[in-house]
């Protein structure tokens, strides 16, 4: 009874919110780009900094010192135009690794986390998987402007062979002081970076590296030095809640 | 019909769903490892609806290649990608707190459910 009543008010609210939601949002209307961002910022040229120069259409691989001419837009987005929303979507996530921490510290030595004990495919196969995973790793956050993906998927990655080294021997102990250190220089890279574009160009985190062909790896000024330096911050900061989740030996 | 009909399922009430799902489950249940599920599951309806509005009809992914050369009309709108790309990060930090205070508790009283710790005198 008190289920079926649970599921008629999930109902009604669905209803209530979706119905209200439709008329607001006019989803048939507005699905043309024009209909979502703004239109003049659609239209605005990037090859010139003067923003009300007739509209120019981008080409891949032959646009050269374009305004932010990451191939990826998303990133151009992400660690381009919003880099200070990174920068604190970056500290939020090393607040969170330090509060793991510091809960994990307080209890003192806390004995290892009694997993199963890994069997013999998983145990070999590791050897062979790990620096394929590490190489992927490394490959989507240094291509992070390029392809699908970036700093934070790569470091995803990353951290999750370090969970495949945990799962495989029961000796494995990740290097946390290492970890702690790479997390510490990378964040502090991202923020002298940002100290740079102020002291060279007068904005924080403003690109003041040459832009490049469009599609080329070394291309679009900071944006990859900036997703290379969050590629090693998050994979540090997961690997060190990963060890920090096993416990000690 | 058909398909305005199949739309707003996939673009509104899906994910709207979805996020209900989660908000009964943290309002019922008890044991604080499910509540972070729920919380989990509530991310992915509004992450799932967020990237729903810049969806564009037959646009390829906001990325430049050799097979997509130039923009106006091929793109999915990139700015709610953007966004969920943060919401997810943030998501994923939240639960490892979230886990590593469930971790705590336990340690601490032998039980992870609400209703039994409220019972004790702590």
């Amino acid at each position: 009874m008190k289920k079926v009543i649970a599921f008629l008010l999930f109902l009604g609210l669905l209803f209530f919110l979706g119905t209200g939601l439709e008329q607001g949002l006019k989803l048939g209307d507005r699905n043309t780009l024009a209909g979502k961002a703004g239109e003049a910022y659609l239209k605005r040229t990037v090859n010139s900094a003067d923003p009300s120069a007739s509209p120019s259409r981008v080409e891949y691989s032959s646009e050269t010192d374009i305004e932010e001419n990451a191939a990826n837009t998303v990133t151009s987005v992400v660690v381009g135009y919003r880099s200070f929303d990174t920068l604190g979507e970056v500290t939020v996530l090393f607040l969170a690794a330090t509060g793991v921490m510091a809960l994990f510290f307080t209890s003192g030595k806390r004995k290892r986390l009694a997993l199963a004990k890994p069997n013999f495919i998983l145990s070999v196969s590791s050897g062979f998987l790990l620096p394929l995973i590490i190489l992927f790793g490394a490959y989507v956050f240094t291509h992070g402007h390029l392809t699908p993906g970036g700093g934070f998927q790569g470091g995803t990655i990353i951290a999750a062979a370090v969970l495949l080294l945990y799962m495989a021997g029961n000796a494995y102990k990740a290097p946390s002081t290492g970890l702690k250190i790479l997390e510490g220089l990378s964040g502090a890279g991202y923020l002298l970076i940002g100290l740079a574009g102020l002291l060279l160009t007068g904005f924080f985190l403003q690109n003041f590296l040459p832009q490049g062909r469009m599609g080329a790896l070394f291309s679009a000024g900071i944006i990859p030095v900036v997703y290379l330096l969050i590629g090693l911050k998050v994979s540090a900061e997961l690997s060190g809640i990963v060890s920090d989740y096993m416990g000690e030996d | 019909m058909g398909h305005e009909w199949l739309s707003l399922w996939s673009f509104l009430y899906g994910p709207l769903a979805i996020f209900l799902v989660g908000l009964y489950g943290l309002l019922t249940q008890k044991n604080l490892i499910k509540m972070a599920i729920s919380i989990n599951i509530m991310d992915y309806g509004v992450n799932l609806f967020i990237i729903s509005l810049g969806y564009v009809p037959s646009a390829e992914a906001p990325i430049y290649t050799e097979a997509v050369k130039t923009y106006l009309p091929v793109f999915a709108d990139p700015l709610p990608q953007a966004l969920v790309l943060t919401a997810i990060v943030i998501s994923v930090a939240v639960t490892a707190f979230i886990l590593a205070l469930t971790i705590k508790i336990h340690s601490q009283y032998g039980t992870t459910d609400l209703t039994k710790l409220g019972e004790m005198e702590l």
